[in-house]
């Protein structure tokens, strides 16, 4: 087989020596998977800041005068790109796929550590690129996270020349790096599991990042295509996307192109997007529930199948973001269908995460908490997708806080959610220590009442006809005095959401010295990673010998069985052969 | 942009089929002990790399020409690029590589360095010379700015070229070093691998190329 070949080496496949080759150059998936981990927070942060000062503008308008409408627009849009791009995606796949896929799995590390390697350097490399925008003449692009043309490239549209050069050049690199690390995740997952770890054994967090790497690697081409034509509609004055036009009495030479295009190709990457950070999250989140509810995934194969599905379906829903957009109207019919046909394998996951809950032996511990109010904020922006996923609906809606409040509860809360929770539960096999409890219960209940008490209102905002995109709302007649009222109180849950996530930058940082020393398999999980020889895991993982699957991830509480968990590694015994589940 | 989602629908229908395949309907927590049977399909980490990396330049190239298409029909006064007739030559040359580099992968197999020498200096060559034919074909089309601004066909035709053009160069990258390990020495056993993928890369960019110059002679 050929799998023997890499999996079943003794010998880890590179042997660093030095601090450098350790720590700084190191091929280890878990040190880049650290590498990627620190880089995207980092940047996240820079993102959450900028949020929170475009909040104080909305939410007291004339109260604060270092924020211009120019740099409203920049900030917009550097804190959409940055956490979709450069937070989510980058946490997720580079991140969590580095450290868990050759963990899980069982193998030894990723099939091309030295590309894995070049992944994460150029990774660092695109959010340098980004960053540099904050620091050119004009400053950073303010086209909105979607750039579209031909405003991102005009006068007039606030780092309209080198800031939107900026982030089309760093969105290139984004993909180079992504490339790289994706090709890493597919071959690894295919073809260096351990013995016995059959597709259908894997847990459903390799799953979901395998899907969405998948994903990924074929939905970035979209925007690779679109940077590089806009690129030269901006520098060398092509009209690939630029129609004539008048900008600010000139008439630029532009003639002919189809803006309307841009947005088609933006948006068959921007769709699949959304799933690359929500699968990830699907599959931690299953991991999650079945580790802290002791009891098995409900109906693993359909939530195998449901991944598969979604994956799919993504790709051909992506003009529902278009219903304004001027495109043949005939075209809504079809994508609304489509778009609501997703929502049926979306829908069997949530019901399987609520009946593994169902009768579980559920421990509120601090990752289950961010698993289950993950439940509640999902299934909060679905059921807002499904207005806004039908034609007639969204046509009144869509320039509204109402998509903004859908699109932040589905696929901003929802999956930082998951990252913290991921975050709590992996940090002991990661760092060999725990968390402060207590901390992390304040961060939970700040975050989770926070962020409904922030994107809630703004479902109200929209109904009342509240436009997104504005600086500043001014005296508009129909507009109520409670708009102005919810926007103060939106922008106070704000600064207490961000102010709660000092406590858990806190909290993991000082766990790192003063945190309890963490057993090897605190969660008591079946998981491969949590049965490595050492906590933290060592340079190859698994010491001697590969270690041996013999069941699936999900044998919790099994009658009869000695403990209420029994890892996949544990050989197969007659008192106990089956499983639990019988769902499927 | 529909030919683009049957692209995609056809490599993920691809992709659900093999995983369908290899039994995604197993049921695993009958914990019954399993054949050691993981690996499911029976290649190399690197073919299987070369592989998905292939399907993403395909997803790249169908986007392309995809907009090359949507950006045709919805102008109005689209002006159609004069193919220059070297892109015939460079087609050809272009297919003598892959077949040199074939025939390379193949004399390596065989154990013959002579064989071997001779079909890679060739495949270098004839690579080379198709990257050099393409320079020439874009003086013939438009030889300056002021062309590329004012047609978008020929704007089309210089970034796919470029594009296409990239992506050789890095596969000669690749094979540059595969040769001077050869030059070099190395036993032939150990190039067989290298070579052997260098070749499927370069039917790969012969197929991708003639999709383009289809769609550029007949869109």
């Amino acid at each position: 087989m050929a799998y023997v070949a890499i999996a079943d080496r003794d010998a880890p496949i590179h042997d660093p020596h030095t601090f450098i080759e350790k720590y700084i150059w190191s091929q280890d998936h878990k040190v880049i998977a650290i590498q990627y981990s620190i880089v995207a927070i980092f940047v996240g942060l820079v993102a959450l800041v900028l949020s929170g000062l475009m909040r104080l503008q909305l939410g007291f308008p004339d109260s604060f005068h270092f924020v211009d409408p120019n740099q409203y627009y920049q900030f917009i849009t550097m804190h959409g790109m940055i956490m979709v791009i450069y937070l989510l995606t980058a946490l997720f796949l580079g991140g969590f796929g580095n450290f868990l896929i050759p963990l899980m799995c069982g193998s030894r590390d990723m099939v091309f550590p030295y590309m894995n390697m070049l992944s994460f350097w150029v990774y660092l490399l695109a959010v340098i690129v980004l960053l540099a925008s904050f620091f050119v003449q004009g400053g950073p692009t303010g086209a909105g996270w979607t750039l579209y043309p031909p405003q991102a490239v005009l006068p007039g549209t606030p780092g309209a020349g080198l800031g939107i050069i900026l982030m089309l050049v760093s969105l290139g690199i984004f993909i180079v790096a992504f490339t790289m690390g994706g090709l890493n995740y597919v071959t690894t997952v295919l073809q260096a599991r351990c013995r016995g770890m059959t597709l259908m054994r894997m847990p459903l967090s390799v799953w979901g990042i395998f899907v969405a790497t998948i994903l990924g690697l074929l939905a970035f081409p979209a925007l690779f295509v679109s940077a590089i034509m806009m690129t030269l509609d901006g520098t060398l004055g092509t009209s690939f996307f630029m129609p004539a036009l008048s900008s600010m009495g000139q008439a630029p030479e532009h003639d002919g192109g189809s803006p309307l295009l841009f947005q088609h190709l933006f948006w068959f990457f921007g769709h699949p997007e959304v799933y690359i950070v929500a699968l990830p999250a699907f599959g931690i989140v299953s991991d999650l529930l079945a580790t802290h509810a002791r009891k098995n995934i409900f109906g693993y194969r359909m939530m195998v199948w449901a991944i598969l599905a979604i994956g799919g379906l993504s790709f051909v829903v992506w003009a529902h973001h278009m219903y304004v957009s001027g495109m043949n109207p005939y075209f809504g019919f079809f994508f609304a269908t489509t778009t609501l046909i997703i929502a049926v394998p979306t829908a069997i996951k949530v019901y399987n995460w609520v009946l593994t809950l169902w009768k579980g032996d559920i421990h509120l511990t601090v990752p289950m908490l961010f698993a289950i109010g993950f439940i509640f904020t999902f299934v909060h922006g679905g059921l807002t997708g499904l207005f806004l996923g039908n034609v007639t609906v969204d046509l009144p809606l869509s320039d509204t806080y109402f998509v903004v409040g859908h699109f932040h509860m589905v696929m901003g809360v929802s999956p930082v959610l998951v990252v913290f929770g991921a975050i709590y539960h992996w940090y002991p096999k990661l760092t060999g220590r725990m968390w402060d409890d207590r901390l992390g219960r304040i961060h939970f209940w700040l975050t989770f009442l926070g962020t409904y008490a922030i994107y809630l209102p703004m479902h109200y905002l929209g109904i009342l006809g509240v436009p997104r995109r504005y600086y500043a709302l001014g005296e508009t007649e129909f507009l109520p005095q409670s708009v102005h009222t919810v926007n103060a109180a939106i922008t106070i849950a704000a600064l207490v959401v961000a102010a709660s996530v000092v406590i858990f930058l806190y909290n993991m940082i000082v766990s790192l010295w003063r945190g309890e020393k963490s057993p090897p398999n605190p969660w008591k999980a079946t998981t491969l990673e949590w049965q490595t020889p050492d906590t933290p895991a060592k340079h190859g993982n698994w010491g001697p010998r590969l270690p041996e699957v013999h069941r699936w991830a999900y044998d919790y509480s099994v009658p009869g069985a000695p403990d209420d968990f029994i890892p996949q590694n544990v050989p197969v015994d007659s008192r106990y052969a089956t499983g639990t589940g019988h769902h499927g | 942009m529909s030919n683009t989602a049957i692209v995609v629908a056809l490599l993920v229908g691809i992709a659900v089929w093999f995983a369908v395949a290899s039994r995604l309907t197993a049921k695993p927590w009958e914990n019954r002990e399993q054949k050691g049977d993981v690996g499911v399909l029976h290649m190399s980490p690197q073919r299987i790399g070369l592989w998905v990396f292939m399907a993403v330049v395909t997803s790249l190239f169908a986007l392309f020409l995809t907009a090359y298409s949507m950006r045709m029909h919805h102008s109005i006064g689209w002006c159609h690029l004069t193919i220059p007739n070297i892109l015939w030559v460079n087609t050809a040359i272009l297919l003598a590589a892959s077949v040199a580099l074939q025939l390379a992968a193949n004399a390596v197999s065989g154990g013959r360095r002579d064989a071997t020498r001779t079909a890679l200096v060739a495949a270098g060559t004839l690579s080379i010379g198709f990257l050099a034919g393409q320079v020439l074909a874009w003086r013939a089309v438009g030889p300056s700015l002021y062309f590329v601004q004012g047609s978008p066909a020929i704007a089309f035709f210089y970034v796919l070229t470029i594009v296409h053009g990239l992506h050789l160069l890095g596969g000669l990258a690749v094979l540059g070093r595969a040769s001077l390990r050869f030059a070099g020495g190395a036993e032939l056993v150990d190039l067989r691998q290298s070579l052997s993928l260098c070749a499927t890369y370069w039917h790969f960019l012969l197929l991708v190329w003639l999709a383009v110059f289809g769609v550029l002679l007949f869109l």
